[in-house]
């Protein structure tokens, strides 16, 4: 280990297999309260056509074990509550404790979604107020929370379109426009909403080429789904122009809001054109990740789109808000219960924290991803000079001169004690390194990772095979991720050799 | 503020490093008209102390001392302050999904272990690393079949839970796939001589929920065999995980999509929870969602990496399974510790609880005049009841007596009106059953 590495030391990590080994017969970890009422036999209750005698493969072990089992599991993960955490499109700020509280609350986490209105206002203000918020940031008109991610919201957000088209022109078109440098949802997405994609090429400084754009939109064309600022973290200057060509040929603008943390408090979607566009409440909004989920992704519209949102609508009846399921024009529904209603408790719990002072939160992330741009572009290859707003993308043309890819830069620096950058996106750039630090990091951790990244980029000159082989402190070094794939062992079996499935 | 890291002296330290003048120099990039000149009118900023207070006022306008007899696809289960401490280490909460797996392995092993009780549970082989709920997961399950079997019709129980009835009318409106409808019986089964008629060679999905919307468990053996007698899949709603601690698992299923909420997650007003995907093995690479996979390191060490990544968006973009790429994860882990924790025998009790629970408030509201047993099926801790008049309007003075009342099946079935589906948890002591009883006894002898 170099003595350039200043944010991490190792120490020692626990050994723990999967809590299956550790099952006996007679253990258990809950004990519940006696019965109440007459015991019945679940052969009789139920048919012995029907009862099962228990699950086989179940676990039995106590309380402790299952506590210290997770606990030494934890302790393999990286989190923002250990440092920072740059992946860039990915938004991974500080979750702040308070809304975990709120979130649990008696009254908030007790509720159930089928409970009359009448015994539901404390619900239905919290929703209507984080409407009325997130209405106000983007500068749309109306939303749906009810979205469980930003793919369903991408998802919504075209139903949207394909209703509003069929119902105003008589025909949802064909095809739906993405530029090469978007999400892989956004494509996945048109494909489920039943459109066609069309890849749209960027010009040469990866914005919207608005000349070709007037080339190919024709009646054929639903919308185009445009990140802003795009996943290169810069500003679509084009984008009001991208909307008037869009719009003087029928077409609708959609806008992925992956990327909000750059704008919010600063820019409003809804005033360069925007028609439609989600919002990503685990990124911007605060919301904890949590190893991969619960998001939410709710729908921001126009006007125009209103009459087409997903019942139920949040909507006010004698003064109050209310859930409105008749709505003849609806999409209908796209998931069960009204959406992820803790997610939104935090959301709304972390936007009522920064108030109008929001704004400063999109300056902190600009500032810190300018202040690293700055502080890096002379050892790592800038392949767009474009100013950054709240991420910055280079490349590994440099390093990879001495055959050091940004997969294994992004390796080397969790030794440095930080979890790596986005590696090999957008898909525009080659050896892609994509680094968004947000708001949350001090002027301490990101001069640390500037550190880092500059003693990287030293090693892959000088000493490569440390950076390729990284990294050299964790419990495990790299995986085979071919065998994984080729031969997938999907879930424990008992005896040491779990066998292959498929 | 007190998120935010930075002092003023160290912004103007950054600014001058960055060779900016001010702030603004940074936003220079967007279109002058586009720079919002005001600030926004939000409410705030509020300390953490307000915060906490602004929701104690919401959570005092909601059902708190109330008792509810409300299921229907979320359940009341105990849960517990271990499940609950646990996912709040910020190594689980504030973690990312785990692409980079030499830092991400206590969430990769969850995973794996979540993976392989889901298996267990469900009677499949294979399981995914949670969707989004049990509703987008029934409808994922649907496109999987269409996939797996290339055909376009897919036939469905009306006793499928309405809500998700109609989010798959919402995903497949689109997508050239047909959809029938199967009626229930006397029972409150799925009408198997409709159902057999109603499979063709161009069937690729039977959907049925199970134990279903009434609460009454499927005969799922008996209608895989319809299916599989024509080549379609049987694709097997579950809405109360906790079933199978005493109900038989779906295991002729092909595709099983569930609901996890039952193990350790609040109802929370409809959300987060847990969906799930179950299948055989054979199917895996047609799966929506991620999976963890064990494998090795370059020392032979055991671990855990996200796989068959092939399937989904972030590589495969518009031929991806799904779209979904954010799902549940911190709902799966926890309902991995829940699980855990109930171990066999734990889930067992808990499951024979809720049957008895629930044979005994149907006991005691079969002795109010008037109310009767709507179906004859076998059922699990939920069940439809027929009251002499109208539900809603039963349900609006219970209320009066802090009882949050039976769903009124009439505002999903037109067919079922006066026909309430009553759903009775552990959570639920038997003084407030014979509580309700009394007061629904007193609400139907007044006259009309």
């Amino acid at each position: 280990m170099t003595d350039r590495i200043k944010k991490a030391r190792r120490h020692v990590s626990q050994n723990e297999g999967p809590i299956f080994e550790q099952s006996a017969p007679g253990k258990r970890g809950i004990e519940l309260p006696p019965l109440d009422v007459p015991p019945v036999e679940a052969r009789a209750a139920l048919g012995s056509a029907y009862v099962r005698d228990g699950v086989e493969g179940f676990p039995e072990v106590s309380e402790i074990e299952v506590i210290r089992h997770f606990t030494r599991l934890s302790t393999w993960n990286y989190a923002i509550d250990l440092g920072m955490y740059p992946l860039g499109s990915c938004t991974m700020k500080y979750n702040p404790r308070v809304n975990e509280f709120v979130a649990r609350l008696d009254g908030i986490a007790t509720e159930h979604p089928y409970q009359p209105q009448e015994v539901s206002l404390g619900c239905l203000k919290i929703l209507r107020m984080l409407l009325d918020c997130l209405t106000e940031i983007t500068g749309m008109d109306a939303g749906t929370l009810e979205p469980a991610a930003g793919a369903q919201g991408e998802l919504t957000g075209l139903l949207l379109i394909r209703a509003y088209l069929a119902d105003t022109q008589g025909n949802p078109r064909k095809k739906v426009l993405i530029p090469d440098s978007a999400h892989g949802t956004n494509p996945a997405t048109a494909v489920i909403a039943g459109y066609e994609v069309e890849n749209v090429r960027s010009d040469e400084r990866a914005q919207i080429d608005i000349a070709r754009l007037k080339e190919i939109v024709n009646c054929d064309v639903a919308a185009m789904m445009v990140t802003n600022p795009s996943t290169l973290g810069v500003f679509e200057q084009n984008i009001a122009q991208a909307a008037e060509v869009l719009h003087s040929h029928g077409a609708l603008l959609y806008m992925d809001g992956a990327n909000m943390n750059a704008l919010a408090g600063v820019a409003r979607p809804g005033d360069f054109g925007v028609d439609v566009m989600h919002l990503n409440l685990h990124k911007t909004f605060s919301t904890p990740h949590g190893g991969g989920g619960p998001g939410a992704g709710p729908v921001m519209v126009k006007k125009i789109l209103e009459p087409y949102l997903p019942v139920p609508v949040l909507s006010d009846k004698n003064g109050r808000p209310a859930l409105e399921n008749h709505r003849p024009k609806s999409i209908g529904r796209v998931r069960a219960f009204g959406g992820n209603f803790g997610v939104l408790v935090r959301a709304l719990a972390y936007t009522l924290a920064y108030g109008p002072g929001i704004r400063q939160a999109t300056e902190d992330a600009v500032l810190n991803a300018n202040y690293i741009r700055k502080e890096l572009e002379d050892v790592y290859e800038l392949p767009y000079k474009s100013p950054s707003m709240h991420e910055v993308v280079f490349s590994d043309a440099r390093q990879k001169k001495n055959g050091v890819n940004t997969m294994d830069i992004a390796k080397r620096l969790i030794d440095y004690g930080f979890h790596p950058y986005t590696t090999a996106f957008p898909l525009i750039v080659s050896g892609a390194l994509m680094i968004e630090p947000t708001e949350s990091e001090s002027k301490q951790e990101c001069d640390l990772f500037i550190d880092a990244m500059r003693a990287i980029a030293e090693e892959a000159a000088t000493n490569p095979e440390l950076v390729k082989t990284a990294p050299h402190s964790t419990r495990v070094s790299r995986l085979d991720d071919v065998t994984a794939a080729r031969k997938p062992i999907l879930r424990w079996k008992p005896k040491a050799s779990s066998s292959a499935s498929s | 503020m007190r998120y935010l890291p930075k002092s003023p002296a160290e912004r103007r330290e950054m600014l001058e490093s960055i060779g900016a003048r001010s702030i603004d120099d940074l936003f220079a990039s967007i279109p002058e008209q586009f720079r919002l000149k005001a600030p926004l009118e939000l409410p705030g900023p509020l300390s953490e102390h307000e915060i906490i207070e602004y929701f104690r006022a919401r959570a005092a306008e909601n059902s708190c001392g109330y008792t509810s007899f409300l299921g229907a696809g979320v359940y009341n289960h105990l849960r517990s302050v271990v499940t609950d401490s646990l996912i709040q280490r910020g190594e689980f909460l504030t973690s990312y999904t785990p692409y980079q797996p030499e830092i991400s392995q206590g969430t990769l092993q969850a995973i794996f272990e979540f993976q392989t009780l889901m298996c267990e549970l469900t009677g499949m082989e294979v399981a995914n690393a949670s969707m989004w709920d049990g509703s987008t997961a029934t409808t994922e399950a649907v496109l999987m079949a269409e996939r797996l079997t290339g055909r376009y019709r897919v036939v469905v129980a009306r006793s499928l839970h309405p809500e998700y009835r109609q989010v798959l009318d919402t995903y497949t409106r689109n997508l050239n796939l047909q959809i029938q409808e199967i009626g229930f019986t006397a029972t409150g089964q799925i009408d198997a001589a409709q159902l057999e008629t109603a499979i063709d060679s161009e069937t690729a999905a039977v959907v049925v929920q199970s134990p279903n919307f009434f609460g009454v468990v499927e005969d799922v053996a008996r209608l895989a065999e319809l299916a599989h007698a024509k080549g379609a899949l049987v694709v097997t709603a579950i809405t109360e995980g906790v079933s199978l601690g005493a109900v038989r698992p779906p295991a002729e299923a092909d595709i099983v999509a569930m609901e996890a909420q039952s193990f350790g997650l609040a109802p929370s007003y409809g959300g987060p929870y847990a969906g799930v995907i179950a299948t055989r093995d054979k199917f895996v690479r047609q799966m929506p969602g991620r999976l963890a996979g064990e494998t090795v390191d370059t020392e032979g060490r055991r671990g855990y990496v996200l796989t068959l990544a092939t399937r989904e968006q972030h590589i495969r973009r518009e031929k991806a399974t799904s779209n979904i790429c954010t799902n549940q994860a911190l709902c799966a882990l926890a309902v991995a510790i829940h699980l855990c924790l109930l171990g066999k025998e734990g889930l067992k009790e808990l499951a024979v609880q809720n049957l008895a629970k629930a044979r005994f408030a149907l006991e005691e509201l079969e002795k109010v005049p008037g109310v009767r047993r709507a179906f004859s099926g076998p059922f699990f801790n939920e069940f439809v009841v027929e009251l002499p008049r109208s539900v809603k309007l039963v349900n609006a003075e219970l209320l009066r007596e802090k009882i949050i009342g039976p769903l009124p099946l009439g505002s999903f079935f037109p067919e079922l009106t006066k026909r309430a589906l009553f759903c009775v948890t552990e959570t639920t002591p038997r003084a407030e059953i014979e509580r309700m009883t009394v007061a629904l006894r007193k609400i139907l002898s007044k006259p009309v």
